[in-house]
C-alpha cells in the first residue's frame, strides 16, 4: 500500500529548477535511500515530503491523500525529518527529549526516554547532560531518538551519518534497521555505500531528476 | 514662581554646544557633520511648529482636536516603530495596534484614576510620553526578534519538522525579545532618582514646583512606562513572530 506518492512535483527558486517532475511511489514499511551528486535536490525533495517547503508544482499525497489536506503539524508528527548535522536546543539533553512530548500536550516520560537513549548507547545520567559537553557523534544520536520518541509512520533521514566516527556510526545504523523493523517507512539520504547496501531500493538524483531506480536484494 | 529664562540670545549662545559636536566630528573624521546640522535643523523646525499648535490646541481646548492631536502622536510612534522592523514581511498594523492599545490603555487608567484630566495641556504631553516609550520597546522587540529567527534559523526549523506550531517553535526567541524591549524601562526604573532625574520631574523642578511634588508625577510616569512598554512590546511581539512564517508554517524564506 503506497504511503507516499509524488506526482509530477517541480520545486523552483527564482526561476532555477531544483525539483524537476518527479514521480515517486513509496510503500508503507520501505527502505528507500537516495543517492547521488552533492547539490542534485536530494535534501530538497526530504524537505517537500517533510512539507518544511511546498512544490511549486505537482502534488504529494500522504496515505492517497494530499498532503495539503492535513493539519501540518500533525502532518509532521507522521512525516518525521531528521536534519543532516541537527542542531539541538536549550540546554541539556532532556530539553530536547522533552520537546516530542510538549508538542504533544504529555508528560513525559521517564521509561520511554531512559530506553531510547540505551538503544543508541548513551547512559541515562545523560539526560542532564549539557548539550555543549556532547560529542558530535552524542549530539547526532539524541537529535536521532528525538525524531523516534513517538514512532512516526515515515522518518526521513538527511546523511545522518556524515562526519560520523565508526562506533556512532554503527548505532545509528543499527537504530535505522530497528526502526525499520518496527514498521516505519524510511527514506534516506546518503552517499555513504554500507548504508545504500541496507536499504531495498535506492533512486538517484541528479540535477532534480531521478536518473536511475534499482531494487536491491536483501 | 517661573524662573525659566530662556530667551532667544540665550538659545544662540546655546548653539555653541552644537558646535562642539561638529568639530569633534571634523578633528575626529567621523563623517556627522552633514548628519548634526539636518538633524538640528529638523528639531528646530519641529519644535517651532508644535510650539505654536500646541498653543493653539491649548487656547481652543476642544475635545475632537485634543484626541486628534493624541491620535496623530500615535500613528507617528506607529510608522517608527514599524520602520526600526528589520523583518522584510512587516506590518504596519501590527505596529499601530500595539502603540494604539499600549497608549491608551495606560491613559484611560490614568484618567480613570483622575491622575491626569482630558485637557490639551495633560492628554498631549502624555500621549508623547508613552507612545514614544512604547515606539523605542517595540522597535528594540522587533530588532532582537529578527537578530534571533537570524541566528535560531536551523534550531526553529528543526522544531517544526518535530511537529510543533509556529508559537512553540518561535516561543523562546518572543520571550528573549519581550525581555530586550523591557530591559532599558526596568532598569533606569531601577535608577531613576539616583542617577537620572527624569524629564518630567525636571520639567516641574525647573519651573519651581516643589520637589517632593514632583516625584509623585515621576512615580505616576514611572508606573505607566512601565505598563506601556510591557504591553506595547508583549502585542507587537505576538503579532511579528507570524510574519516570519506562512501559511504552512514554514519559515519565510527558510
Amino acid at each position: 500500500m503506497s504511503i507516499l506518492t509524488m506526482r509530477q512535483v517541480d520545486f523552483v527558486v527564482e526561476e532555477k529548477p531544483i525539483i524537476n517532475g518527479i514521480n515517486l511511489q513509496v510503500n508503507s514499511g520501505d527502505y528507500l535511500t537516495i543517492s547521488g551528486p552533492s547539490g542534485g535536490g536530494k535534501s530538497t525533495l526530504l524537505k517537500l515530503i517533510a512539507t518544511l517547503l511546498t512544490p511549486t508544482s505537482g502534488e504529494i499525497l500522504f496515505n492517497n491523500q494530499a498532503q495539503a489536506s492535513y493539519p501540518t503539524t500533525d502532518y509532521r508528527k507522521e512525516v518525521s525529518y531528521c536534519f543532516q548535522q541537527p542542531t539541538l536546543f536549550g540546554e541539556t539533553v532532556q530539553d530536547n527529549l522533552a520537546f516530542p512530548f510538549l508538542v504533544r500536550g504529555k508528560a513525559f516520560e521517564q521509561a520511554k526516554v531512559d530506553h531510547l537513549l540505551d538503544l543508541v548507547d548513551l547512559p541515562e545520567s545523560y539526560l542532564t547532560k549539557k548539550i555543549t559537553e556532547l560529542s558530535g557523534g552524542e549530539r547526532q544520536r539524541v537529535a536521532l531518538i528525538r525524531n523516534l520518541i513517538f514512532l512516526p509512520k515515515v522518518l526521513l533521514l538527511d546523511e545522518v551519518t556524515v562526519g560520523l566516527d565508526s562506533a556512532s556510526k554503527a548505532i545509528v545504523k543499527k537504530l535505522i534497521q530497528r526502526v525499520h523493523a518496527d514498521g516505519v517507512t524510511i527514506l534516506l539520504v546518503t552517499h555513504e555505500s554500507d548504508i545504500l547496501a541496507q536499504a531495498q531500493q535506492v533512486i538517484w538524483i541528479k540535477e532534480g531528476k531521478i536518473v536511475d531506480e534499482s531494487a536491491i536484494s536483501q | 514662581m517661573n524662573q525659566l529664562s530662556v530667551n532667544n540670545l540665550s538659545l544662540v549662545f546655546s548653539f555653541a554646544l552644537v558646535l562642539i559636536g561638529v568639530a569633534i566630528s571634523e578633528r575626529e573624521k567621523l563623517n556627522l557633520t552633514k548628519d548634526i546640522f539636518y538633524s538640528i535643523a529638523r528639531a528646530v523646525i519641529q519644535l517651532i511648529i508644535v510650539g505654536y499648535l500646541l498653543k493653539y490646541i491649548f487656547r481652543v481646548n476642544n475635545v475632537v482636536l485634543t484626541s486628534a492631536m493624541s491620535f496623530f502622536i500615535v500613528l507617528n510612534a506607529a510608522w517608527n516603530a514599524y520602520k526600526r522592523n528589520p523583518n522584510q514581511h512587516k506590518r504596519y498594523l501590527d505596529s499601530l495596534i500595539a502603540i494604539f492599545v499600549s497608549t491608551y490603555v495606560t491613559m484611560g487608567v490614568l484618567i480613570a484614576s483622575g491622575a491626569i484630566k482630558f485637557v490639551p495641556s495633560q492628554i498631549i504631553p502624555i500621549s508623547g510620553m508613552i507612545a514614544s516609550n512604547s515606539m523605542v520597546g517595540i522597535g528594540l522587540c522587533y530588532r532582537s526578534m529578527n537578530q534571533q529567527f537570524h541566528d535560531q534559523h536551523q534550531q526553529i526549523l528543526e522544531k517544526l519538522a518535530l511537529g510543533a506550531d509556529k508559537k512553540l517553535a518561535s516561543l523562546p526567541i518572543l520571550r528573549a525579545s519581550i525581555k530586550t524591549a523591557m530591559q532599558p524601562t526596568i532598569d533606569s526604573a531601577k535608577t531613576v532618582g539616583l542617577v537620572s532625574l527624569p524629564g518630567m520631574m525636571s520639567g516641574l523642578i525647573f519651573a519651581g514646583v516643589d520637589p517632593v511634588r514632583a516625584i509623585k508625577y515621576q512615580i505616576m510616569v514611572t508606573f505607566m512606562l512601565m505598563t506601556t512598554t510591557s504591553l506595547g512590546s508583549i502585542i507587537a511581539g505576538y503579532a511579528a513572530y507570524q510574519n516570519y512564517f506562512n501559511a504552512q508554517d514554514q519559515l519565510i524564506d527558510g
